[in-house]
């Protein structure tokens, strides 16, 4: 298979995740579909890697996934602290940022 | 036969993202992201990186998904209203998603990478193995590992800090904080006073005072309240009047 196919589909993957922040409005699916995000761009990374032949690529993933976990604790946090306050979990209607 | 395991995990991978945007409830969401996941660590396996795809199974589809279940299980499943904001945009945003996909292939496909088309270079045994992926993690790439440690332990105590914040703050009671609290002492001052009404009450109550309290009764968790002081209330000892926060109890 060549790396074409591998970056095609993690463009795919990426416009998927992409018009998924932009259609839902639930936050922990909008995580989810950064999620996504980040994981087309880990797809891209490792196939970039295999096609120069060097694994600094597949470095670059794992930190992507640091990165993405770090990404879920704080944003899971802020959702469960959201729910906690009874506030609306609709990314609409959250819009002003007071403590 | 590396075709057919291609077509297999990009049709996984595909379908679990669709699944994800598509499915009304979170939980769901989260279970296909699983399957996107493992499909997305078939493919690495096929792009010679044993140690990404085993630390994407364990880290990712193993720990991360378990933080998102429970979440997704504590705040339970949340219908989306109908109401748009933005006239248009269950269509407008798929054409944008579509839009951006075109964009990054004609990006990518009409760079000057001229070994795209190629499968690339022929690769030793060990590319990708922890112990060269370790190697270059603690000699070339140090600072950034490094960085990425001191990230996850500011997002630990970030976290920490998240969760704490509500418990301190609890006792001021202000705004919707406060609503609970208030609602949970109503409801155990009137029960407290129909336990002590209790015995003598038995026969006098459920006269001219009670429907005018089942009418001020706030629908929801309230009614019990109303009900057990009923005996108070009809001897003229009108005990924990309905409190005005305690209303708008239930979650909009």
């Amino acid at each position: 298979m060549s790396v074409e196919w591998y970056v095609v589909l993690s463009a795919l993957l990426f416009a998927i995740g992409a018009g998924g922040v932009l259609i839902r409005r639930s936050p922990v699916v909008i995580l989810l579909c950064l999620e996504l995000m980040l994981n087309a761009g880990n797809l891209a990374l490792v196939a970039f890697s295999r096609m120069t032949g060097n694994e600094s690529g597949q470095v670059f993933a794992l930190i992507v996934m640091v990165v993405a976990a770090c990404e879920v604790v704080v944003g899971l946090g802020l959702i469960v602290a959201i729910f906690r306050r009874r506030l609306p979990l609709n990314v609409d209607e959250l819009r002003g940022l007071r403590g | 036969m590396e075709e057919v395991v291609f077509f297999g995990a990009a049709i996984g991978a595909l379908g679990g993202a669709i699944a994800v945007v598509g499915l009304r409830n979170p939980f769901y969401s989260v279970l296909a992201l699983i399957v996107h996941l493992i499909s997305l660590a078939v493919l690495f396996l096929l792009l010679h990186s044993e140690f990404v795809a085993a630390a994407q199974v364990v880290v990712y589809a193993g720990a991360v998904m378990v933080l998102y279940v429970f979440v997704a299980a504590y705040v339970g499943g949340i219908e989306e209203p109908v109401w748009e904001p933005i006239p248009g945009q269950r269509f407008l945003a798929p054409l944008l998603g579509a839009a951006l996909f075109v964009e990054l292939s004609i990006a990518v496909l009409g760079s000057s990478l001229k070994a795209l088309g190629t499968d690339g270079p022929h690769v030793a045994d060990g590319f990708g193995a922890p112990s060269r992926i370790g190697t270059l993690m603690l000699e070339r790439y140090l600072i950034p590992f490094e960085a990425a440690s001191l990230l996850l332990l500011i997002a630990a105590v970030g976290a920490v800090v998240l969760a704490a914040r509500r418990r301190s703050s609890e006792g001021g009671g202000a705004g919707g904080d406060g609503a609970l609290p208030a609602g949970r002492d109503a409801a155990g001052f009137g029960a407290e006073l129909s336990m002590r009404n209790a015995p003598g009450s038995a026969g006098i109550g459920g006269g001219g005072g009670a429907p005018l309290d089942t009418q001020r009764a706030a629908p929801g968790q309230l009614n019990p309240t109303i009900n057990f002081s009923r005996g108070g209330a009809s001897r003229g000892v009108h005990p924990a009047p309905p409190h005005p926060d305690t209303t708008g109890e239930t979650p909009a």
